[in-house]
């Protein structure tokens, strides 16, 4: 591809509550295939800009653009149907379902769309749901608990789970909101390993994150946010020489 | 692929259940149970049951005003006996469309706000249901006397087939009047279709959607679903399962009276739901069984009976207990029930499945490694 | 106007009765975060408060006083309630004014229910769900209904008002209009005062001492207080005793206006929550507010012309503003955002 193809805008996009400026003059273009990580100290509005980009909340000013239509005051089913997935900061699961079903309830969304009346088939016989949720169970390495109470899974498991069902929708976009947030070394390594393996398809993704160890093993792209405001903007390196970014964020403490 | 296939499982439970249902005269004939007017209510009340939990066991969203629904299915079908037949199919249609319309309504409305708001909206349109039946709307409804049959009715279609009997006529099937267990056996055959239907609906992905809304609607959301309908679905066809219960009512009797559309008797199916367990297919079943069982029991025993029962005891003894206990019989009826429903909830509070496999659970352990159980708790819908 | 007047009047003393029982469901949801379905089931024990206290007063001794003859020759039976054995002339008074003297009565058994409820059973709740808090409460309220049956028998027990409040206060003579032109029964005018003083007792409570403080910052932010260390769950359960004592307060003076049977609770339960929600659950000035509110659109529904213009809308009016409220404003009158959604 010579031009990359931007799949998500974020055009000049502001955001106050009340007197407090959380977003100021957000410019973000989110490139086909890219996973371009947003990272920032605490407070300095990440979170914001991720429920401005999956609209959430709604901006002071400014649209948020995903190929092609506006995401503003869509309500999450039909951004979801749009062809975005959300990972949540702590996971969002069916926890008194089980781990099966909780990622063939995605799967079905992808099929059926937003509302089917579907009282009558049986679900046994959605075999190709069934079939491809198993797969995709085996791909996050969750397939020998399939049958487990969602809810009964450990953090890191919940977690993969929840990517299962993110990914099992195929979508244009998928969102992480701290995708390791809570977790041991361990499950935070694993995690990574499975992002990778999701980046060799050539997934699009926006990762919020503050763990640089994270950041840096994944992103294609990084954009620095402080106080609201993006303050830098590039690959990795560019980021990780860019003084600004050593003062606002890496300086002092870390090396 | 055939809409009637259904897993090997649910085809064994349905089957057991037909023939539980069938032979009810049978085996409750020890429990002194076996009378047609308590049997029909044994298969009404169980289909009332079954509906509400579809809503409220699959969805979590707690109703309580699903009253409405079984008053209005009876108005309807004692309206269908006077003006049109006393046959029983056209009766229970009409209640079943009309109760449905009216569950649209309440449900779009009441399903815009959820936890316990959504309950206050259920609870305020039944009262004003039951306000207004016994208020404005007695020409309908005739307020207190109860809507009842008349001679004078002009039961169109009836009169147009064959000449008038005299005397009031009973509801009936293609021109056969009910008489003995024929009663009893067309509500069975309603309950069997019933459980058909709401095992249908628990097995299919419909059904898994509605335990998502429940387990976690925000994900719901997130995953690309518009949880109103859905949730608005399950209102509707439980509303429906009202109305036929309200309808089967009618059937037996003809006759609708306001107090069916109370909220206390809101309150009662709640209850059966809860007592039998939510969320499972038999429990509410069961429930229903218990305390229409125990209302008909319980309510009939007297201070006699009681005294009789505790005869072995000694002269002082016996009297402080029958006086105890002979106020929690007869009229005393609901104390048992209200005792045992609070200790159902705290320490029980998946109901009597719960129970069940708890108990099951002991015996099993040593065989095979337990299945994971399915989570019953009564949380509502965020 | 005068008319109106009358309404607003008239619907004081119900908007009282509800203003209460709303006041001690927001302050238990408040503070502990239970839906208490039992709330109505408290007003209705406080009612049989003032039930019981007249039935053990007037309780009667009989003696046989052969001197005296009946006009059909037994010896006269003179029957003298306890009330009079014990405390001689000062007895009579107290049967006349039984029912405000109940509140002696109702005060420490109001208390004590409610503690022993919440030790009891609720507290066992405050972690579950808010469906299972009012399967639990509602099962409570069904046991204790059935409990004063048991008691008290089915039927309806009026309990008189002291002869000289049964008249009616010549309002309009206040106001500057004519004799007789606006009058209002002199029971339901001091009901009304009572429960404004009552709520101001409770108002003044939670702001001017210590212990309210930290109620009501509880009720702010429950996390945050429990994390000072201070112990938050043996103010709650006093709570949850005041709250029954105001409701059952609220029952002891509605006595004479609504002879009390077993089901007075449900009856009011559906009518105060309905009042909660439309203040907005957790709002106590809400609750106060839509208590009266309530109470007086009730009695202007109630007109002969209001009727004339919508038939039937005497008996649904709560109902419907409770719909339109919840509907239109879905946090209520003064509602704070996300409460008993989840």
């Amino acid at each position: 591809m010579a031009v990359p193809n931007v799949v998500l805008h974020v055009a000049d996009v502001h955001k106050r509550f009340g007197g407090l400026h959380a977003l100021a003059d957000i410019d973000l273009q989110i490139e086909e295939g890219q996973t371009h990580a947003i990272i920032g100290p605490n407070g300095a509005g990440k979170s914001t800009l991720l429920n401005v980009c999956i609209g959430k909340l709604a901006p002071t000013s400014g649209t948020v653009v995903f190929d092609g239509q506006v995401l503003t005051g869509k309500k999450p089913h039909e951004i979801n149907q749009l062809g975005i997935a959300r990972v949540f900061q702590t996971p969002e699961i069916f926890a008194d379902l089980s781990v099966l079903q909780n990622v063939m309830i995605p799967a079905l969304a992808k099929r059926d769309g937003a509302f089917k009346l579907n009282l009558l088939r049986s679900l046994d016989s959605q075999t190709t749901i069934r079939a491809e949720a198993e797969d995709m169970l085996e791909d996050v390495g969750l397939f020998g608990r399939r049958d487990t109470l969602a809810g009964s899974l450990s953090r890191g498991d919940k977690r993969r789970m929840e990517l299962a069902m993110c990914l099992i929708q195929h979508p244009r976009l998928l969102l992480l909101d701290e995708p390791t947030a809570g977790m041991s070394r361990h499950d935070t390594n694993t995690t990574i390993e499975l992002l990778k393996k999701i980046k060799s398809r050539g997934m699009t993704k926006v990762i919020i994150e503050h763990d640089m160890h994270v950041v840096f093993s994944l992103a294609d792209k990084i954009s620095v946010l402080a106080q609201g405001r993006i303050i830098a903007d590039g690959t990795p390196d560019e980021v990780r020489g860019n003084p600004k970014v050593q003062e606002a964020y890496l300086g002092g403490t870390h090396q | 692929m055939n809409a009637l296939l259904m897993s090997r499982r649910d085809a064994v439970t349905l089957a057991i259940f037909a023939l539980v249902v069938l032979t009810m005269p049978v085996w409750l004939q020890p429990f002194g149970a076996a009378y047609p007017g308590l049997m029909q209510k044994f298969a009404i009340y169980a289909i009332f049951a079954i509906g509400f939990n579809i809503l409220f066991g699959l969805t979590g969203y707690l109703s309580f005003g699903h009253a409405a629904f079984l008053g209005v299915g009876s108005y309807t079908a004692v309206w269908s006996f006077k003006l049109l037949t006393m046959d029983a199919l056209p009766a229970i249609a009409f209640a079943i469309i009309l109760s449905g319309l009216l569950a649209v309504v309440i449900g779009y409305l009441s399903l815009r706000r959820s936890g316990i708001y959504f309950s206050i909206l259920t609870l305020a349109f039944a009262q004003m249901c039951y306000n207004l039946a016994y208020s404005v709307l007695t020409p309908i409804t005739n307020g207190e006397t109860s809507l009842q049959l008349n001679l004078r009715d002009p039961r169109i279609i009836d009169s147009a087939l064959a000449p008038r009997p005299a005397g009031l006529p009973s509801a009936g099937l293609f021109g056969h009047t009910f008489t003995g267990l024929e009663g009893f056996y067309f509500c069975a055959a309603a309950l069997l279709i019933a459980f058909f239907i709401a095992q249908k609906i628990f097995a299919s992905p419909f059904g898994m959607m509605l335990r998502g809304i429940k387990s976690n609607q925000t994900r719901m959301n997130y995953t690309g679903f518009n949880t109103r309908p859905y949730a608005l679905s399950a209102f509707v066809i439980s509303g429906m399962y009202a109305g036929l219960a309200g309808a089967l009512l009618a059937v037996t009797d003809p006759l609708a009276g306001a107090e069916r559309m109370q909220w206390t008797a809101s309150g009662e199916v709640v209850l059966m739901t809860i007592l039998g367990g939510v969320g499972t297919l038999i429990g509410p079943v069961l429930g229903a069984w218990i305390i229409k069982y125990f209302e008909n029991i319980f309510s009939a025993f007297n201070e006699q009976i009681v005294s009789r029962f505790f005869d072995f005891l000694p002269a002082g003894a016996h009297e402080v207990v029958t006086a105890v206990a002979s106020k929690f019989v007869g009229e005393g009826w609901n104390l048992t029930l209200g005792l045992v429903f609070v200790l159902i909830v705290v320490f029980l509070p998946g109901g009597i499945m719960e129970g069940v496999r708890r108990i099951a659970h002991l015996f099993d352990k040593s065989r095979r490694a337990p299945k994971a159980p399915a989570k019953l708790s009564t949380q509502p819908a965020e | 106007m005068d008319a109106i007047l009358a309404q607003l009047l008239n619907g004081l003393d119900k908007g009282g009765a509800y203003a209460l029982i709303a006041l001690g469901l927001t302050l238990v949801f408040g503070t502990l975060g239970v839906v208490n379905f039992a709330h109505g089931a408290l007003f209705m024990l406080g009612a049989f408060c003032a039930v019981a206290f007249r039935q053990l007063i007037t309780m009667e001794t009989t003696t046989v006083d052969p001197g005296q003859l009946s006009p059909w020759g037994a010896p006269l039976e003179i029957k003298t309630p306890l009330a009079q054995t014990w405390f001689g002339d000062f007895g009579a008074v107290m049967i006349e004014y039984s029912v405000p003297l109940s509140i002696v009565l109702a005060i420490p058994v109001m208390l004590i229910i409610g503690i022993a409820m919440e030790r009891g059973i609720i507290k066992h709740f405050y972690k579950r769900s808010h469906a299972e808090q009012i399967l639990v409460t509602f099962g409570l309220a069904i046991v204790a209904q059935e409990v004063i049956k048991a008691i008290f028998g089915p039927n309806p027990i009026s309990q008189p008002m002291p002869t000289s409040l049964r008249g009616a206060a010549d309002v309009g003579l206040w106001l500057g209009m004519g004799p007789n032109v606006l009058t209002y029964p002199w029971w339901r005018l001091i009901y009304f005062v009572f429960s404004a003083a009552i709520i101001a007792a409770v108002f003044a409570f939670l702001r001017f001492t210590t212990f309210g403080m930290v109620v009501r910052a509880g009720m702010a932010d429950r996390e945050t207080v429990g994390l000072l260390g201070i112990n938050i769950g043996h103010r709650f359960t006093i709570m949850f005793g005041l709250a029954a004592v105001v409701a059952g307060l609220a029952g002891v003076m509605y006595t004479p206006l609504v002879p009390p049977n077993y089901h007075l609770g449900m009856d009011f339960l559906v009518l105060s929550f309905v009042v909660v929600v439309v203040g907005g659950m957790g709002s106590l000035p809400g609750a106060v507010a839509a208590g009266f509110l309530l109470g007086i659109l009730q009695s202007f529904a109630s007109m002969a012309q209001v009727k004339g213009l919508i038939p039937g809308i005497d008996q649904i009016i709560i109902y419907l503003t409770a719909v339109i409220i919840l509907l239109v404003r879905p946090r209520g009158l003064i509602g704070r955002r996300g409460m008993m959604e989840s």
